[in-house]
């Protein structure tokens, strides 16, 4: 089947809206400056930052986000359209939006803060914990989301087949449930943490910006774009590449249209 | 049978919609829209000079970036259009000056000093510079990278007292912010941020702020749309009225 004539030249003007600015960023390189840019120790303690976060807060949200997913999309209770939809409100909120409303509950004079720092001594803001904690909660949805969606789009008749065989809820959701997510959880984890490694509204807002602590990449970013923008620059150019290489090597199928 | 060809109604979406963006800075008409880029801590202030200065040009609207200087002056490099220039501090007007933006000499209207701030019932008992440095006490201050932040910079190496703060934010009203809001025990901020917050923080002078002042240069850029408007915005800041006014926000003259 051909594609309607009329559809391509808004196709070709979204393709340029989305590779024409990445272009226009390798254009702004300054080859002469660039390996040391690369290397500088701002732009390598942000990059391995940014990681190590990402990488935790992927962990959390497969932990917390994975069996959410599940218990959206197999069981049954009132309120369930409703929850569905809360889970996606970070996907729709502001980033900035997310970080405010995280300050206000955990920050120091916010209610649960205040308890955390009664009970505990745990002050979240400025820390690392803070920007784990803003990372997971924009990007644990696209976790959900797509768990959820495989789980139910794959229907539910295996595990019904697995009962009448006389398997208990958790023997079905090891031997049935859990084999049938794997691929689809490839996907959801790369979205993720590609989701998690970009973090910069919510993280700036909750979690402050201060090197080797909270200042991830993008933040670096952020504040070299201030003064030194080739610094900037190079440092985009590794969130590039890392976003390039998750595409590329991961080959999420989400991404690339075939569930 | 008379029907739109094919694919017009998506190609006419979008020219409605470019016109709605283009339109967006013609709708004034006949009015003169001056656009002035100015340092975040001149918030309070050059709204009200914007305001006084309008009612003696009411054919001229005013529009306000505020922003830190560093970023003002980046985007003014980058070839963002404006028509006035106030910077904190000279560093990152003479970065402007060096790549030939500005229209004629860069002219001192203000200065300014650090000060510290607590919120309200000093909750780590700040009393002074050397508290800052307390293990308990949170401190936010402003990335080195911005007028703000090198003038800590410059306090810390005056008073001899480094200082270990717990964020460094990108512009000093997010520094105030932090403090207003509870989540920090104290900041450097500017005199007249302190001054604009009223009850919501409290104040703490100490001397080494005095060996350390901000000078805030204007210009009119050259890629000024009015350049003469843009001279007189500048000749009314600088002149009685405009003194006036940053002078009740607790700036110090020239």
């Amino acid at each position: 089947m051909g594609v309607p004539l009329p559809l391509w030249s808004p196709a070709l003007l979204a393709l340029a809206l989305i590779v024409l600015p990445v272009l226009g960023l390798f254009a702004r390189i300054d080859p002469a400056r660039l390996p040391a840019l690369l290397t500088s120790p701002a732009a390598l303690t942000a990059l391995e930052l940014s990681v190590r976060t990402a990488l935790i807060a992927t962990v959390l949200a497969l932990l917390l986000g994975g069996p959410l997913a599940v218990v959206l999309a197999r069981s049954r209770f009132p309120g369930l359209r409703l929850v569905r939809g809360c889970v996606l409100l970070p996907l729709v909120l502001p980033p900035v939006v997310g970080g405010l409303a995280l300050l206000y509950l955990l920050g120091r004079t916010g209610p649960l803060g205040e308890l955390l720092r009664d009970w505990f001594g745990l002050t979240l803001p400025y820390t690392t914990t803070a920007v784990v904690l803003a990372q997971t909660f924009v990007a644990m949805p696209f976790l959900v989301v797509s768990l959820e969606g495989a789980l139910r789009a794959a229907g539910s008749e295996y595990e019904r087949i697995s009962a009448t065989l006389g398997a208990g809820p958790w023997l079905t959701f090891r031997r049935v449930t859990l084999p049938m997510l794997l691929p689809p959880l490839g996907s959801g984890l790369v979205l993720t943490f590609a989701r998690a490694l970009g973090e910069f509204g919510a993280t700036i807002t909750f979690a402050g910006s201060l090197r080797g602590t909270t200042r991830t990449l993008p933040l670096a970013i952020y504040t070299e774009a201030q003064a030194d923008v080739d610094a900037a620059v190079a440092m985009s150019l590794l969130l590039v590449a890392i976003a390039l290489l998750v595409i590329l090597v991961a080959r999420p199928k989400a991404v690339e249209g075939r569930v | 049978m008379n029907r739109t060809p094919r694919g017009a109604a998506p190609t006419a979406v979008l020219v409605v919609l470019l016109s709605l963006l283009s339109g967006c800075g013609a709708a004034s008409g006949e009015r003169n829209t001056l656009t002035v880029l100015a340092a975040a801590s001149l918030t309070e202030s050059f709204r009200e000079i914007g305001d006084e200065f309008s009612k003696r040009n009411p054919d001229v609207d005013i529009r306000f970036n505020f922003q830190g200087s560093s970023l003002l002056a980046e985007q003014i490099r980058q070839g963002s259009g404006g028509d006035v220039f106030a910077s904190a501090n000279t560093d990152m007007m003479s970065k402007v000056r060096r790549t030939g933006a500005l229209a004629g000499d860069p002219r001192t209207f203000a200065t300014n000093q650090l000060t510290i701030v607590v919120p309200p019932g000093n909750p780590a008992g700040v009393e002074s510079f050397a508290d800052l440095t307390n293990a308990e006490t949170s401190l936010v201050v402003c990335a080195p990278r911005v007028p703000c932040g090198s003038a800590t910079e410059e306090v810390e190496s005056v008073s001899g007292v480094r200082l270990d703060p717990v964020s460094e934010e990108s512009d000093v009203k997010d520094v105030l912010h932090k403090v207003v809001a509870g989540e920090a025990d104290a900041g450097l901020v500017y005199v007249t941020d302190a001054s604009s917050a009223g009850d919501e923080v409290k104040a703490i002078d100490f001397p080494a702020s005095d060996e350390v002042t901000n000078e805030y240069p204007i210009a009119r850029l050259a890629a000024a749309e009015h350049p003469e408007l843009a001279g007189r915005f500048v000749e009314f800041v600088r002149g009685e009225r405009g003194r006036r006014i940053l002078g009740e926000y607790g700036f110090g003259a020239p």
